[in-house]
């Protein structure tokens, strides 16, 4: 099982002394946060993409390249790249060219985008989404698997004979992953292409995602993946750690309660007994985490959001540390109990290029 | 025999209410309406009915404008009035037009919540001059929710709790049509289960993107 973070990058002042840290700070921290997550044994670092302030991260690429060159097992991910708004062309591109440079620790994962603005940003209507996200994903889809594409559709000019390049890391391409917050579709969609299906799991109570989630397994079973429990789950979280409990809740609360996202609503204490956002001990974050898998069956990758809220670096690198040294080493022992054999880890570049090699042995034998 | 259910949400603010009250009466009414007709022909249908107070769940309903999903009570509340087979819906006048709670409440709910269901619309206020809030506010927003409301809506102004003005129906009869016009609507509405989503297949939302 893969434990990693997720980050929205957002330029959040600090309620607690009114600080505001600059894009170039901000941009900064992600990347040591990225090194942190690296360093206290983390798999996984995703950063999403947005195109509107307070958010920093437009690039998503070049910011992964830029940590591939300085990491030497971290896989690389996004949560999530913009399939409806970037052109597919592109998103094929760049994702290739980052396989090639991080030797294949790359993966990526889809969604729609929540602001409607955007859209119309780049040429597009919210109002198109679904059919966006379907489009897009299916012309993606091909790019890395055809050579040489003849496409046409509603959304992009027309192709004919057109290469993508470079092409995939040893024809391989990256495993992709589709979030989604609330629509069927995209659950759907995941199990379709055999695809990972990630749920965010931090704004809404656990019910929701279950049965995002159980769509997700049957459908991914009825199109013949494999059975509902190989189904590739990733799954979001939240939390805050101090040593005590009190401590935590303390030193938090302030950041709880202005959070852009949630803040000026339910208390710390409504919110955490309703949603996964843990604050407390590390033993309160593993326990948990556990009821995870009660809920939606053994899974294959868990993110933390974990810088947020105007939350400091130095607060956060001490967050990490905590997460990696005393929380991840138990999760990792304890999923791993019990854990069927037919339940598959994540696909990771190495995986996905076995299975192609014995799906090609398997070819030229018959 | 499956219960009707009739739900009354009343959006009072005081404490006793006399949103409250009106809510309580034309529910009952509405109960006894219905078994009195059904004992004509079947020997009585259980009615069941149930008060929900806005007030008590005043701070969830602004949380969930914030967060976007119910707390436990609030939750209950939606899933009450969704499974409701008729609702009666009760607000004070503020400021022209239903109380912000009251619109608050029908703001957090499933759209899809009340589609088809018989709704009874009432209002309370100082004086009978507000009571047309009930034809330019309340019957639009429940025809927005496509829910089917009764002909009477009825308003209750100070003066009605006494003798009422001269030369109109009392309360106690515009209470008696309205609910005697909901039951009517409950007794005839067949019971219909919440249709579950539907799942459209990969291939079907694919095509339907290629036709355009």
């Amino acid at each position: 099982m893969q434990f990693g973070i997720f980050t929205v990058g957002d330029v959040t002042t600090d309620p607690t002394d009114g600080r505001t840290p600059s894009e170039h700070e901000r941009i900064k921290s992600m990347v040591a946060i990225a090194h942190k997550a690296e360093e206290v044994g983390l798999d996984v670092f995703a950063t999403g993409e947005h195109h509107n302030p307070p958010f920093v991260p437009s690039s998503p690429t070049t910011m992964l390249g830029h940590i591939a060159a300085r990491t030497e097992r971290l896989i690389l991910s996004t949560s999530t790249t913009l399939i409806t708004t970037n052109d597919p062309v592109k998103i094929a591109e760049d994702f290739a060219m980052l396989q090639h440079l991080a030797d294949g620790r790359v993966d990526l994962m889809m969604g729609r985008g929540n602001t409607g603005p955007v859209y119309p940003w780049f040429g597009q209507d919210i109002r198109q989404g679904i059919p966006l996200a379907i489009e897009n994903y299916a012309l993606l889809h091909e790019l890395w698997r055809k050579d040489v594409v003849d496409w046409e559709g509603r959304f992009r000019t027309p192709l004919q004979s057109f290469t993508s390049t470079p092409r995939p890391l040893d024809g391989v391409p990256p495993f992709v992953w589709h979030g989604s917050i609330r629509s069927p579709e995209i659950a759907e969609q995941a199990a379709y292409y055999g695809d990972g299906f990630f749920a965010n799991n931090i704004f809404w109570p656990k019910e929701h995602y279950m049965k995002l989630i159980g769509l997700y397994r049957q459908r991914y079973a009825h199109y013949g993946h494999g059975t509902p429990e190989q189904a590739i789950v990733g799954l979001g979280g939240q939390a805050f750690m101090r040593k005590n409990s009190q401590d935590a809740v303390r030193e938090f609360r302030p950041y709880f309660d202005n959070a852009p996202v949630y803040g000026h609503g339910p208390s710390l204490e409504e919110f955490t007994e309703q949603t996964p956002l843990t604050v407390g001990s590390p033993q309160e974050v593993i326990d948990k985490t556990l009821t995870f898998r009660e809920s939606f069956g053994d899974y294959q990758r868990q993110l933390f959001l974990m810088d947020h809220a105007g939350l400091p670096l130095k607060t956060v690198l001490e967050q990490l540390d905590i997460l990696g040294e005393e929380v991840v080493p138990v999760l990792r022992r304890e999923f791993a109990k019990d854990r069927p054999a037919g339940v598959p880890d994540a696909p990771t570049h190495e995986s996905l290029l076995a299975r192609s090699r014995e799906d090609a042995e398997a070819a030229d034998a018959g | 025999m499956e219960p009707l259910k009739i739900v009354a949400v009343s959006a009072g603010l005081s404490q006793p209410s006399s949103t409250r009250m009106l809510a309580d009466r034309l529910a009952e009414a509405a109960r006894r309406h219905v078994q009195e007709t059904e004992q004509d022909t079947e020997g009585g249908r259980p009615v069941e009915v149930e008060v929900l107070e806005l007030r008590g769940l005043a701070s969830e309903i602004a949380n969930n404008m914030v967060t976007g999903f119910p707390g436990t009570a609030l939750s209950r509340a939606l899933d009450a009035v969704a499974a409701a087979d008729g609702l009666v819906a009760v607000t004070p006048v503020f400021s022209a037009s239903y109380s912000g709670l009251f619109k608050s409440f029908f703001d957090v709910i499933e759209p899809a919540a009340l589609k088809g269901k018989p709704v009874l619309i009432a209002a309370t206020g100082g004086t009978a001059r507000h009571s047309l809030a009930l034809e330019h506010a309340m019957r639009p927003l429940f025809s927005y929710l496509r829910a089917i409301v009764v002909p009477t809506a009825v308003f209750a102004a100070s003066e009605d709790w006494g003798g009422g003005e001269a030369g109109t129906d009392g309360l106690a009869d515009r209470i008696g049509r309205a609910a005697g016009e909901l039951g009517d609507l409950l007794l005839r509405r067949p019971y219909t289960a919440p249709v579950a989503e539907e799942l459209v297949p990969f291939e079907e939302q694919l095509a339907a993107v290629r036709a355009g």
